[in-house]
């Protein structure tokens, strides 16, 4: 176990490392440049937040730094290996593997229980039907659903639903944590709930964590913020400048490396 | 978790499951009713020309007899003198069943050593006709002579106050039966084998020249014969030791079964045979048997079982026929139905679950693994539908069975009506058909086996398989990154 302050973050525990990345979609005649050249670097511990209007290119960039989808240009390094290069299989291995994934929508497979959504993210990793249910549990616990484990999505409130997502991104103990909008959905009071509880993932277990939003107060609690337009890092917009929003944001005396 | 996953997406869209399944069942069953129909139809067909032809018999043999040879029954019929006038008489005839020309017996040997030929037997189908009553008084001519010519007998020793037309009202009953000559030492094989023993036994090999008779069972109840009588053959009295129905429980082709050399000594045919009975080695010679037969034997009538088949007609005709055509394509094209059906509610219901699919590949769920989940659920419907469609064609096949009327089936019908001796139809048929056999009544029944059974869930398992593949292609077709911001 590695002790590094956080200055020291990007030389020793570089995670991601895009240089020049582009991503074009076809659509039937029409192309649409979603990223038009990235350079990004993202160490590891980071509590890191893209912003953008509509249509701006997060969540391609999402995509992107999670392995659902390959950049049409550029490269895309992810500890040492450049994700462009991989093929589908191992894509989905490092998917499994290092990423935990939560959705503006939940995205829970709706004829499941809670107990066994959760356990969906561990049936890639071929684990026994026992250690399966016993890690499902004690991620439902770790997000206080024990009590709901049983219940299927449509039984659950939206923050449940999404506690529940956060569960099934965290039971494989994922480096990265990738969220696109995880509060669209909800109200006001759960958005504090959920990210609330993100936040505190983040410090406890030392993961990075990835958000897209919208929302400027969860933005403003991030430890970095990007600013995407037309699929290019910007610089932030005059107003949403690091002010006191900013350096509210917790600070993180230690990074615990696994 | 794949079967938990299958179970619960099933009961979740169980409509749609149960609806698929239905559709796959409703083609199965089809496809169960039908070829169990077409299989009853098959052993109805079966039983038919086991009754009229025998178990085991490939082929037969009988030659023609030229038209000169041939004419009505000749019976003796002169008083001789006029002390026998108005006397009763009795004579018997027996004779070579009409139309039919003898074979010698040799011609069995040489049949039986052909390529492809199991076993050739000889027999000898007669016809015994019986006349009694008494002469008539005013005449010298037989009674059975057409009246008209008795005016050329008027110059008789007779009175002529005895009008002419008196001849005729002379009482003269006329009975006849058909008699096989069976040779004893093939009993499997010939005019028996077309029987079923229902009572008594039949001849053993050491009684060839034994007198002892085996009789249809109908014709020994209608003139009272029981086992152990006797019966009086052109004057000779024989043993019941048996008696026998045809195959399908009617009335066998022949009355009275005895021995081959008593046949043959009584009609005066030592030695001869007039229809030869052959089994080939294997269904596929029956071909070459029949060329070579007619090699040997150039004037012979060869009749396959296949010839006798396609000559049969009637109800039973008409069954096979919608078993095969309309049966068979509406089976299939049901099928073709609840395939395409389930197929496209499968695409759609994997359509309809882009973002799940794509969820899953974004938690690192392969392809493969998603396809299979596809599969596994559609597989399971497709299990469904087979047990649910094999009740229906069970079921259905059974409602077949009690429902439809009792089948007919004539054979060579219109050949029998235009034959004269040596006319258009084949004799052996002709012979086999004895004298009133031609129509068999047969009760149709819709047999399902296991291996209907199992090609039922088979076929089940196939549309599943069939329409998984389809929603697995599409479903291996979706990106991860479709999870992600698609709303449903």
């Amino acid at each position: 176990m590695t002790v590094t302050t956080p200055r020291n973050l990007e030389e020793d525990s570089m995670l991601y490392d895009l240089t020049g990345v582009t991503k074009r979609y076809t659509q039937g005649r029409r192309t649409i440049d979603a990223l038009a050249g990235i350079d990004l670097r993202i160490g590891g511990g980071e509590f890191l937040v893209i912003q953008g209007s509509t249509g701006s290119g997060k969540t391609t960039l999402l995509q992107m730094l999670g392995a659902l989808d390959r950049p049409t240009s550029g490269s895309l390094v992810y500890e040492g290996r450049d994700v462009a290069k991989l093929g589908e299989g191992d894509l989905a291995e490092l998917r499994s593997h290092s990423y935990g994934f939560v959705f503006q929508s939940f995205n829970l497979i709706p004829t499941l229980t809670a107990q066994e959504n959760v356990e969906t993210a561990l049936v890639p990793w071929h684990v026994g039907g026992e250690e399966r249910r016993r890690r499902a549990a004690e991620a439902l616990e770790g997000v206080g659903l024990e009590g709901r484990a049983r219940h299927v999505p449509s039984e659950l409130s939206g923050g449940e639903q999404q506690r529940v997502a956060i569960a099934r991104a965290l039971v494989r103990e994922p480096k990265v944590i990738l969220a696109d909008e995880p509060t669209g959905n909800l109200d006001e009071r759960t958005r504090d709930d959920i990210i609330g509880l993100l936040e505190e993932l983040w410090r406890e277990r030392g993961q990075t964590l990835i958000v897209v939003t919208h929302d400027t107060w969860v933005a403003g609690r991030a430890s970095r913020r990007i600013w995407l337009d037309a699929g290019r890092l910007e610089a932030p917009p005059v107003d949403e400048r690091p002010g006191p929003a900013a350096s509210a944001a917790p600070v993180r005396e230690l990074v615990l490396q696994t | 978790m794949f079967f938990t996953y299958i179970y619960r997406e099933l009961r979740r869209r169980h409509r749609q499951a149960l609806l698929t399944a239905l559709g796959l069942a409703v083609g199965v069953g089809l496809v169960v009713a039908v070829t169990a129909y077409a299989g009853g139809v098959g052993d109805a067909q079966d039983t038919v020309l086991h009754s009229l032809y025998g178990v085991g018999t490939d082929i037969t043999v009988s030659q023609t007899q030229k038209q000169s040879q041939s004419g009505p029954p000749q019976f003796n019929m002169n008083p001789g003198s006029t002390s026998k006038q108005g006397k009763a008489f009795s004579r018997d005839a027996v004779r070579s069943a009409p139309g039919q020309q003898s074979l010698s017996a040799t011609k069995v040997a040489s049949i039986k050593s052909l390529d492809g030929v199991a076993q050739a037997v000889g027999g000898l189908t007669l016809t015994s006709t019986h006349v009694s009553g008494s002469f008539a008084k005013a005449l010298s001519q037989s009674s059975a002579q057409p009246p008209g010519s008795s005016s050329s007998s008027s110059s008789s020793s007779s009175s002529s106050s005895q009008p002419a037309p008196s001849a005729s009202q002379a009482p003269i009953k006329v009975s006849s039966f058909s008699i096989s000559g069976v040779d004893v030492s093939q009993t499997g094989l010939g005019p028996m084998s077309s029987t079923e023993l229902v009572s008594g036994r039949t001849f053993t090999t050491s009684e060839a020249t034994t007198k002892v008779a085996v009789l249809d069972k109908a014709y020994a109840k209608q003139n009272s014969y029981a086992l152990g009588d006797t019966v009086t053959i052109s004057g000779a009295k024989y043993t019941v030791i048996g008696l026998v129905t045809s195959a399908a429980g009617t009335s066998s082709t022949s009355n009275v079964y005895i021995p081959l050399t008593l046949a043959q000594k009584m009609s005066g045919n030592a030695g001869k045979v007039n229809q030869i009975y052959v089994r080939a080695a294997s269904a596929k010679d029956i071909a070459t048997v029949k060329t070579e037969i007619k090699t040997v034997l150039p004037k012979a009538t060869v009749t396959t079982a296949q010839d006798l088949a396609d000559q049969v007609s009637g109800s039973l005709k008409s069954a096979s026929q919608l078993a095969d055509n309309l049966g068979k394509w509406l089976a299939i094209a049901a099928l073709v139905a609840a395939f395409a059906v389930a197929s496209l509610l499968t695409v759609s219901a994997v359509s309809r679950r882009v973002r799940e699919f794509g969820t899953l590949k974004a938690l690192g769920w392969k392809s493969r693994r998603i396809v299979g989940q596809v599969l596994g659920e559609s597989v399971v419907t497709g299990l469904a539908g087979g047990v649910i469609g094999v009740i229906i064609g069970v079921v259905g096949a059974q409602l077949i069975a009690h429902f439809s009327p009792v089948l007919k089936a004539t054979v060579g019908q219109t050949a029998t009506a235009a034959s004269g001796p040596g006319g258009a139809a084949p004799p052996g048929m002709q012979a086999a058909l004895g004298q009133a056999a031609q129509t068999v009544v047969v009760h149709l029944t819709a047999p399902v086996s296991i291996q209907l059974v199992l090609l039922a869930a088979g076929l089940a398992l196939l549309g599943g398989i069939l329409s998984g593949a389809f929603g697995g292609w599409r479903a291996s077709r979706l990106r991860p990154a479709d999870a992600l911001r698609r709303v449903d």
